[in-house]
């Protein structure tokens, strides 16, 4: 579904992405992790178009999206931090977004209602909480039931309720044949979602394997120990 | 009024002179002008009526009154000039004439006074004629209410309305003079008066002054003209309340004078003018409540004038407010109204407490490099005219007005 | 594009500071105007705060505008939209309502105290300066990422061409004063949006005082009615240019 070539970048002197080459396919979730500054943002923010790479090509359904924008109507982003015009109110943001898009597809108001984010539609946002924004950004990404999901640390700030439904939403999403790209530094929660786990560092691909492969490869029950073994081999080789 | 005092002087003149009226109309036994005015004795009357008559270089030598019904019109065919009067005591009145003839070499007209006293030439229009009316050697001579259009040859080659050359105590009133080179032209002349004339349009001058002493001239409009009014060479001109008007051009002022005594000009407006007068060597002259609105140069006072006065003048609206050539100034500006003083008057005696400098900084460099005119009103260069008034090192420091009035001085 | 446009300007009159703008300007040439009993002289007064506080106030408000939209333009970013239609979504809410505001705040007291040609050129002037300084703070706040730096580039740039450039220009004429100038004056002007609107209306304003440089290219040039179609042609490039290089600039942008 999405495919990257040669993927590279910098900012300034920091060479961010040393020339990714990876795919993405329908109906899996795929955990992008790694240490901090590895690279995932921009690679997240490449793939959305935010983040215009130096070199290297993106395909969306085999096609290449530089130039183009329209990709991004079958794309759901949910930010690491959501910000939002702050004089709006939610439910003006809600009727913007939709107005915005035009999106022909059905609305999935799911998380929405499940969120209760109707009753607070006519608070501005500046008022909001950091938990209730992060609500609004999940919504939001999953309103014009979009092909693929974008989802930057989604439970970072969430209530342990709140995290509950949109993992379960996320794996329902899967089911429906979508692909899901999740960020996430929580093991347990990467455990719990992810099909395949792509390890960025330095802006390379570290490893792209699925869990099940993981495990059997270093023998290790858990998810974390696992990941472990693995880049202790790797510092040792 | 006036009317009413030229029928009655119109009428003693006629009635004591008690002459006979030869009549000229199409259907008269006199069938020309010049039968008539050959069959007229001294002191008859021609009366013409309405009608074309054929009149090529008419000489009148004897006293006559020549007076039109209905506008009748004298023709000089573009042959020669039309009527020539070299006789004393004559009047002529309500009569067009037209079509002289043009040339360089001699000064063709419509109507020529010569070596003539007494004469008085009133509601006469003139049509296509290349001098109007050409007073010469002439003493005590009216024109009045006359009409003169210049024949549109084009610029350089059009005469004057109305020309005095080597007269005395003439008196021009109630004219319009439009399309010529020089509406009014005075050389000579002295002892003039002339007042209420409206000359507009003209290539040149509205009103053109050589080496003529001791003449005033009132009320009278200046307007639209190539160059505007010029009086050069003369002494003790008095100059009241006329109004010089939208003279624009690169050579253009409402009022040029040079090398000029003991002038007065007082209660003039100069309005929409590119500069509203120019002085170059002028000494002795005292303006005094003139309104200057809205000039490019509200005066030009050029180094070389001494001793002028300039006193409770306006100045209004105007983009400079004065501008001169040289560093010294030996002219007194006080008690004038200026726009543009920022001053203040702490104890309110209606005089500003600090002197005001006419010459902006901006002027002075404009007068120097004339291309420095597109930064006209930029923020740049008022931020410079603030900085020099504050410490004048560029603009004349004698070129000041050190009572300058806090409001504008109403006339009447 | 106009969507995104009614967004901004919503949100633009929420803010209440376009609101303070106009009635600032309204108040200002009100007084001017009633302060004055000539016309002309309140005109020139206005010619000021129209070739110097308008350019001015209309960077600072739209890079503080476009750095406070910072989220909103991310959001959209991510969005089916193209970056072309966002920026210029942005633009024309930011004109519009500015554009508004001006001929609000001064439209209305010149149209009602000098309904006559000097005052709807110095209107276009106004308007026009307008658009060429919000289109010239669009490409410093997409230049610079930094808020401050946005800020102190807009300054610097709005410094520069209602007071420098003109004491760069006097400079060059000083220097150059013993040559014929006439195409390099035109030139000069042509590169500083408030020369040309100063010019614009200096045609109307001070023509007698202009009529007395001899072949000044003034008269000859600005004064023909090609003169006038090259001012405003030249004008429309001071609003196009710096937007075209502000699109070029937010394409490569990254977000």
């Amino acid at each position: 579904m999405i495919r990257t070539e040669n993927l590279e970048k910098h900012f300034g002197k920091l060479h961010v992405l040393k020339g990714v080459n990876t795919s993405f396919s329908g109906g899996e979730v795929v955990s992008v992790i790694g240490p901090n500054g590895s690279g995932k943002t921009t690679l997240i923010k490449s793939i959305l178009g935010m983040v215009v790479a130096d070199k290297g090509k993106i395909y969306f359904d085999n096609k290449d999206v530089a130039n183009d924008f329209s990709y991004r109507h079958h794309i759901g982003y949910m930010p690491q931090i959501g910000r939002y015009p702050e004089n709006m109110k939610m439910g003006q943001l809600f009727s913007m977004m939709k107005d915005l898009r035009k999106s022909s597809s059905t609305l999935d108001e799911e998380l929405m209602n499940e969120f209760q984010l109707k009753t607070m539609f006519d608070k501005p946002m500046r008022t909001l909480s950091g938990g209730t924004t992060q609500k609004v950004s999940a919504a939001l990404a999953f309103l014009f039931n979009p092909k693929v999901l974008i989802l930057d640390e989604p439970t970072a700030g969430l209530d342990p309720l709140a995290s509950e439904i949109l993992k379960a939403k996320i794996l329902k999403a899967k089911s429906e044949g979508k692909l899901v790209i999740v960020t996430s530094h929580i093991m347990s929660e990467v455990e719990e979602m992810a099909d395949k786990i792509m390890y960025l560092f330095e802006g390379n691909i570290y490893f792209y394997k699925t869990i099940t492969e993981l495990k059997t490869e270093t023998g290790e029950e858990k998810l974390g120990k696992a990941i472990a073994k693995i880049m202790t081999q790797q510092a040792h080789a | 009024m006036k009317t009413f005092f030229v029928s009655v002087s119109l009428c003693l003149f006629i009635s004591f002179s008690q002459g006979r009226t030869i009549i000229l109309s199409p259907t008269s036994s006199t069938k020309t002008f010049h039968d008539a005015v050959n069959a007229a004795k001294d002191f008859d009357t021609i009366l013409i009526r309405a009608g074309v008559y054929s009149c090529i270089n008419e000489t009148i030598n004897k006293p006559l009154t020549i007076i039109g019904e209905n506008l009748p019109a004298l023709d000089g065919q573009l042959k020669d000039e039309v009527l020539v009067v070299m006789s004393d005591n004559v009047n002529i009145n309500g009569i067009e004439i037209r079509n002289s003839k043009r040339g360089s070499m001699k000064d063709f007209s419509g109507l020529r006074v010569f070596k003539s006293r007494n004469v008085r030439i009133e509601n006469c229009t003139l049509n296509n004629t290349y001098f109007g009316i050409y007073l010469s050697d002439s003493k005590s001579v009216l024109v009045k209410k006359c009409k003169s259009k210049g024949a549109n040859y084009g610029k350089s080659d059009t005469g004057n309305g109305i020309h005095l050359w080597k007269c005395d105590s003439i008196t021009i009133e109630d004219n319009h003079l439009e399309g010529h080179r020089d509406g009014i032209y005075l050389e000579f002349a002295k002892h003039c008066f002339m007042q209420n004339n409206l000359c507009e349009k003209n290539f040149r001058y509205g009103l053109h002054f050589m080496f003529s002493d001791n003449d005033t001239y009132e009320n009278n409009t200046f307007t639209n003209n190539g160059t505007g009014v010029a009086v050069m060479y003369s002494k003790g001109v008095h100059m009241f309340n006329n109004k010089f008007e939208n003279n624009w051009g690169d050579a253009s002022y409402g009022l040029l004078l040079k090398d000029m005594t003991n002038g007065i000009i007082r209660g003039n407006t100069f309005e929409n003018n590119t500069v509203g007068v120019t002085m170059e060597g002028g000494s002795n002259m005292r303006f005094e409540k003139n309104n200057f609105f809205k000039n490019g140069y509200a005066i030009k006072v050029m180094a070389n004038c001494r001793l002028d006065t300039f006193v409770r003048n306006n100045f209004s609206g105007n983009t400079f407010d004065a501008s001169t050539n040289g560093e010294l100034q030996e002219n007194l500006f006080e008690n004038n109204y200026w726009d543009k003083y920022e001053g203040y008057d702490l104890n309110r005696d209606k005089v500003g407490d600090i002197p005001y400098r006419p010459v902006s900084l901006y002027s002075v460099l404009v007068e120097q490099m004339p291309y420095a005119v597109m930064l006209m009103r930029s923020f740049t260069i008022d931020l410079l005219n603030r900085a020099e008034k504050n410490i004048p090192s560029i603009v004349p420091e004698t070129f000041v007005d050190d009572k300058p009035l806090m409001h504008l001085i109403s006339r009447k | 594009m106009l969507k995104i446009s009614k967004y901004v300007i919503y949100d633009i009159l929420r803010s209440k500071v376009l609101i303070a703008y106009t009635l600032f300007l309204f108040a200002v040439s009100f007084a001017l105007f009633s302060l004055e009993t000539d016309g002309a002289k309140s005109m020139v007064s206005l010619l000021s705060i129209v070739l110097i506080i308008v350019p001015l106030i209309s960077v600072v408000f739209t890079t503080t505008y476009f750095y406070n939209a910072y989220e909103f333009i991310e959001l959209l970013v991510a969005q089916p939209l193209s970056r072309n239609t966002i920026l210029l979504g942005e633009f024309f809410g930011v004109a519009i309502s500015m554009t508004a505001a001006f001929l609000i705040g001064i439209g209305i007291p010149v149209l009602i105290y000098s309904p006559n040609a000097t005052g709807g050129v110095l209107l276009l002037s106004g308007v026009v300066l307008t658009l060429s300084f919000i289109s010239i703070a669009f490409f410093a706040s997409v230049a610079m990422r930094d808020k401050a730096k946005g800020i102190g580039m807009s300054l610097l740039l709005w410094f520069y061409f209602a007071v420098i450039y003109d004491a760069i220009v006097l400079g060059i004429l000083f220097s150059f004063s013993d040559y014929p100038l006439d195409k390099a004056v035109i030139a000069l002007a042509s590169l500083n949006p408030i020369d040309m609107a100063r010019i614009m209306v200096l045609m109307k304003l001070d023509i007698s005082a202009l009529m007395g440089f001899t072949g000044a290219v003034y008269k000859h040039f600005f004064g023909s009615s090609f003169g006038l179609l090259y001012t405003i042609a030249v004008m429309l490039v001071w609003i196009i240019l710096p937007l075209i290089v502000s699109v070029r600039i937010f394409k490569k942008k990254n977000l």
